[in-house]
């Protein structure tokens, strides 16, 4: 019976000292009052319009240069076509 | 020259989105601040993708009913255009998305469904590579770029908006209702549409011209020897 004691009391002792600690939730990765590094937030956040310009930007790059190759590709066929002539 | 005005028009179009899209007024709202300007280039992928995979399908069917290589090489062309900007549209979907909904993906309806359209237009790539007959692949191609377009539509303009999506105008989303109307957004919004997809169709055209000089080498090559 002591011992029941003894393990009931423990157990809310252990309750008591978890509630002291303030635990982390989603809410404060969220958090947008408190001000944190983040450049992309700055600004009026200006600078994700950078990055969205630069990726259609970047994307258009790679296409042409994969077009480059192609014409590449192309330019060599031909040299190889009139060496038959 | 005179038949390449509306490559003009793609670029003096673009300029004015650039320009005015950056500068002109818009709407101070909390969460989008300066990012609602992405209408003119997240949004616009979309709407031009659409607007290219329209001509797809238009050009796959004339291959059916003609048999004609020069019409696939439209469709795929096109197709390929279209799948570039739906990658764009979707990698700046997800930048927009981290910095006002609050992550990169959060399984919105449309994000999940835009992800499966575009997973469907590779397939229709990996379909055609896998063929080495090219009347074949032409055909089978055309069949199977007419079922996704199909799919496709509903998948992104129907579905979502028969759920709660994040995305404006779905669910019980008012989102950019609101602002659509709003005649500043407009003024560049449209512009910016008919600019990106001039744009998708002049780098579809290049290519297709690639194409067709590429296979009449290849015919040379072939009866030569």
């Amino acid at each position: 019976m002591k011992n029941w004691f003894c393990i009931l009391f423990l157990v809310i002792s252990l309750n008591a000292s978890a509630q002291d600690k303030i635990p982390i939730t989603e809410e404060d990765y969220q958090n947008s009052r408190i001000e944190m590094a983040d450049v992309m937030r700055s600004s009026g956040k200006i600078y994700v319009l950078v990055g969205i310009i630069g990726i259609v930007f970047g994307g258009i790059l790679v296409y042409l240069i994969s077009t480059d190759r192609k014409v590449v590709k192309l330019e060599k066929m031909l040299k190889e076509e009139s060496g038959y002539d | 020259m005179r038949a390449n005005w509306w490559k003009v028009l793609s670029v003096i179009l673009l300029g004015f989105t650039l320009t005015v899209g950056l500068l002109g007024d818009v709407p101070r709202l909390p969460i989008l601040n300066e990012t609602i300007r992405a209408l003119y280039f997240h949004v616009t992928m979309w709407f031009g993708m659409i607007l290219m995979l329209v001509v797809a399908v238009y050009h796959s069917i004339r291959y059916l009913r003609s048999n004609d290589l020069k019409h696939d090489d439209m469709a795929i062309e096109f197709t390929n255009s279209a799948i570039l900007f739906g990658v764009l549209g979707i990698v700046t979907g997800m930048l927009w998305a981290k910095f006002t909904w609050g992550d990169y993906w959060s399984g919105d309806p449309k994000q999940n469904a835009s992800a499966i359209g575009l997973l469907m237009y590779f397939a229709y790539l990996v379909l055609r590579n896998s063929l080495t007959d090219v009347y074949q692949r032409a055909r089978i191609g055309a069949i199977y770029n007419i079922f996704a377009f199909a799919a496709f539509i509903p998948l992104i303009f129907v579905l979502p908006r028969l759920t709660d999506s994040l995305h404006p105008g779905n669910g019980g989303n008012p989102g950019f209702n609101a602002y659509d109307l709003d005649s500043n957004l407009r003024l560049v919004f449209y512009p910016a549409i008919i600019g990106w997809t001039l744009l998708g169709a002049w780098l579809s055209t290049v290519r297709v011209r690639l194409r067709r000089i590429e296979r009449k080498l290849e015919n040379k090559l072939i009866n030569q020897t």
